[in-house]
């Protein structure tokens, strides 16, 4: 188990945003979070690289381990590159692609060719071919798919163990959605990866576990194939076959 | 924590708290600005400050009434000239404005509100001062007239755009012409804000100095009528603040003290009314 | 009113027929058209007037002087010796100066503002540096002639002497007045603009900006430094163009701190003279043409910088707050 988490209540000041919530994030796996818009889903993985920690008056309270460790020990600079994030829009910084992918390098001190590990992360996430004659333009003129593409291979250049995807397709037309997708595939391999998503086929095609949540609260969370076939929740089964959300 | 990542941390600390101690440096002269002039300037502040003429060197007492009047005067010469300009090019370019006319008016508006203040009080002495052969209030009048212009078309002209569409609508819809609907709805509607937004422009106008040095000039007495030199609040703690007198040293202080007051009442009253107002449409 | 009905002939759309325009008129609304059209144009005569002005007004120097002018040391009006060269030497300098001191500590301020302080205290800061702005430039100067020049007189040039005294541009004699004291005064003055300019285009940088570099394992400064500054780096830029521009043409403040003494010395502790200090000098005391013309042209040279700066500061403002907005 990469994350434990156990009884996380989250509070934005007097307002609670989540219930407690206990779920395991398990190694080298899928993990989606579904669930309608409003439910705390984003709430939930912005808490796991304490990305929230930047919204004033916000707290929380239970236990998140990572790798056994408890969050609050460590280090937030440390923690969040370790837990990698790709946000809901495509958002590069204003820089060369090759300055976006080494940003991160280049923050922590990296030793060796960037140009390398640059090269490397661009692969890894499919990006590479269609980059590798512009690596000194704009970030800015690339598509949007490809802008997200370049988002994921910027957190992977700083080798994070796990990665948080934020709704990363929300922006993407279907063809681009399939390539990320394939992506995400290919990366469970070396990472351990939870993906929020309004989008259940998504959810379906893409992950190996799935969580459901409704108004801050867990409802269910189960492998992947299993919640989509027999739903031990009603409000679960609801939520899938369209009912409300 | 690697040697690095502690190094990091510790130069995010220092510089974010230098930007701190930035902003703590620029604000903090604002409470130097206020301390040192209610220091020096309140003690002079009397009866005779406002009703006095100023008295001859090395007597003491004597006011500035003159300077006051004179400060008065010179705004009313400058709002009757720039206020009309100023409202109805804003409301020429909210409602009637052509692409190109607008753009032109705009960009003449832009630049005018770049001008140096002395380069205006050159202008102001080559189209009043010399033709009528001296100084008077009404070149001064003139000259921040011309500086007010610019602020009063971009508040008139935000003002009026800011005015929900769906209200010109109603009163179109309802069979009034364009210029019934913006003189009976748009106006009223945008007038608080635009009354703000001149009340601004005269608290500006009203420190200025540079623009009077050769245009109203200065005068030790009264200035009658609107065509001899006159004195006003900054010139006169300019001419006091430079001459070798302690008196008038501390006339200066007083003086001083007393713009200051009018300016930065007449900001604080304007800005709340105006972002209350804001608050208000945004809720 | 004939006069009238000519313009408007002109402005009302040409594939209207004639009876069309007519029913507007008498409803009133060409009219109103027309009224603020005339006003709207009385800003393009002032304006050209003013530029036409300057022009003519300073014929006589420029064909006299030509680009010499701009190269001749001496400024002697007795016996008829116009050089700007002194003038445009103190004006650069203090206006170097200024930017020295205000640009690092408005930047600073600026994100203070828009990155860490909570939006209330951001706004109530906020409100008191746009009260800054407002203090006329008469006041000060005042600070500058009885708070200003001491403090530097007695302790900041002394301070600089000792310790980078090797440098040429901190030596001599200490006077308190001088292109240091003018620069220091002119910094605080337009600190102000670049604060209040800077904090919002900082603060219409997208928020992923920063939580992307947050995500990579960036520092709160580095996010800051590496990612919303140059985010906002046009405006920036437009703010520190805008606040230079106000720099050149202040007049009353610099002119009462920095001695008025037309030369040129290497020294910061020296005493100068600025484009702006010298008309509001010696405009009401010129006493022929040709020394008037050559006032005239000064400004019309500050007219020209300031217009090239402003001009520029514009745009990039522009440019910036739209690329804000595009990708939020």
């Amino acid at each position: 188990m990469r994350f434990q988490i156990s009884n996380l209540d989250f509070f934005y000041g007097p307002k609670q945003a989540l219930f407690g919530l206990s779920l395991n994030i398990p190694t080298n796996h899928i993990t989606a979070l579904i669930g309608p818009s409003g439910c705390g889903k984003s709430t939930f993985l912005r808490t796991l690289n304490r990305m929230n920690d930047l919204i004033r008056h916000s707290h929380y309270t239970g236990e998140i381990l990572l790798d056994g460790q408890d969050i609050r020990k460590i280090d937030a600079v440390n923690l969040r590159r370790r837990v990698g994030m790709v946000f809901q829009r495509p958002n590069p910084f204003p820089k060369s692609i090759f300055d976006n992918v080494a940003y991160g390098l280049r923050i922590n001190g990296y030793q060796g060719r960037l140009a390398d590990l640059v090269e490397h992360s661009l692969r890894r996430a499919a990006l590479w071919d269609e980059v590798k004659d512009i690596l000194h333009k704009s970030a800015l003129i690339l598509s949007g798919g490809q802008q997200q593409r370049l988002c994921i291979a910027r957190a992977l250049a700083v080798d994070p163990e796990v990665l948080l995807l934020d709704e990363p397709c929300s922006a993407l037309d279907p063809v681009t959605t399939a390539k990320i997708e394939e992506l995400m595939f290919t990366l469970k391999d070396s990472y351990t990866l939870a993906i929020v998503t309004h989008n259940m086929q998504q959810a379906a095609r893409a992950s190996d576990f799935t969580a459901f949540m409704l108004d801050g609260r867990l409802i269910e969370h189960r492998e992947t194939s299993r919640l989509f076939t027999t739903p031990s929740d009603p409000r679960t089964e609801a939520y899938i076959t369209g009912r409300f959300g | 924590m690697s040697v690095r990542l502690v190094w990091r941390k510790a130069v995010n600390a220092v510089m974010l708290g230098l930007t701190g101690v930035c902003a703590l440096i620029t604000v903090g002269v604002l409470g130097v600005i206020l301390g040192y002039l209610a220091w020096h300037g309140g003690r002079d502040i009397n009866w005779n400050f406002f009703t006095k003429l100023p008295a001859p060197v090395g007597e003491a007492g004597g006011g500035m009434a003159n300077a006051i009047v004179g400060s008065a005067k010179l705004l009313v010469v400058a709002s009757l000239f720039g206020i009309p300009i100023g409202l109805l090019s804003g409301v020429y370019l909210a409602e009637f404005g052509g692409r190109w006319y607008s753009f032109f008016v705009r960009y003449a508006t832009d630049l005018l509100n770049g001008v140096p203040s002395i380069v205006i009080g050159i202008f102001a002495y080559a189209v009043v001062v010399v033709p009528r052969h001296q100084f008077s209030t009404l070149a001064g009048g003139f000259a921040l007239g011309i500086m007010m212009i610019p602020i009063a078309v971009r508040s008139a002209e935000e003002f009026l755009r800011a005015v929900p569409s769906s209200l010109r609508e109603a009163a179109m819809a309802l069979g009034a012409s364009r210029w019934r609907t913006v003189a009976t709805v748009v106006i009223p509607a945008a007038l608080q804000g635009i009354i703000g937004g001149i009340m601004l422009d005269l608290a500006r106008v009203a420190g200025e100095t540079a623009p009077l040095l050769f245009t109203a000039f200065n005068n030790l007495y009264w200035s009658p009528g609107w065509n001899q030199p006159t004195a006003s609040l900054p010139v006169l703690i300019y001419t006091y603040a430079i001459s070798p007198y302690d008196d008038w040293h501390r006339q200066a202080w007083a003086a001083g003290l007393v713009l200051l007051a009018l300016v930065l009442a007449a900001n604080i009253i304007t800005r709340l009314m105006l972002s209350r107002r804001g608050a208000a449409r945004g809720a | 009113m004939s006069n009238a009905i000519q313009t408007a002939g002109s402005v009302a759309p040409s594939h209207e027929g004639p009876r069309a325009w007519l029913r507007r008129f008498v409803s009133g609304d060409e009219v109103a058209h027309i009224v603020t059209l005339l006003f709207a144009s009385t800003i393009l005569a002032i304006t050209g007037l003013l530029v036409l002005q300057l022009w003519t007004n300073s014929r006589l120097s420029r064909v006299q002087s030509g680009w010499h002018f701009f190269f001749m040391q001496t400024w002697d009006p007795v016996f008829e010796h116009f050089g700007a060269l002194p003038f445009l030497y103190g004006t650069v300098v203090t206006t170097v100066v200024a930017l020295v001191i205000s640009v690092p500590l408005g930047l600073g301020a600026a994100i203070y503002l828009a990155e860490l302080a909570p939006r209330k205290i951001s706004d109530v800061l906020a409100f008191l540096v746009d009260l800054l702005a407002a203090v006329p430039s008469v006041i000060y100067g005042l600070l500058g002639i009885f708070l200003v020049i001491p403090l530097m007189r007695e302790v900041i040039e002394p301070f600089l002497k000792r310790t980078m005294g090797f440098l040429p541009i901190f030596q001599g004699p200490a006077y308190g007045i001088g292109l240091l004291t003018g620069g220091l005064v002119l910094a605080i003055m337009i600190v102000p603009f670049i604060v209040s300019i800077s904090r919002e285009v900082l603060l219409v940088v997208p928020r992923e900006q920063r939580e992307a570099a947050m995500s990579l394992g960036a520092t709160r400064w580095e996010a800051t430094w590496h990612v919303v500054v140059p985010y906002a780096r046009g405006g920036i830029f437009g703010s520190i163009f805008l606040a230079m521009a106000r720099a050149l043409g202040e007049t009353m403040a610099v002119t009462m701190v920095i001695g008025n003494d037309p030369r040129i010395a290497a020294s910061l502790f020296s005493p100068g003279y600025t484009i702006a200090a010298v008309i509001a000098n010696e405009f009401s005391e010129a006493t022929y043409p040709l020394y008037i013309n050559a006032l005239v042209e000064l400004g019309l040279v500050l007219f020209l910088l300031t217009f090239v700066l402003n001009g520029l500061a514009r745009l990039l403002i522009l440019a910036t707050e739209q690329r804000g907005v595009a990708h939020s």
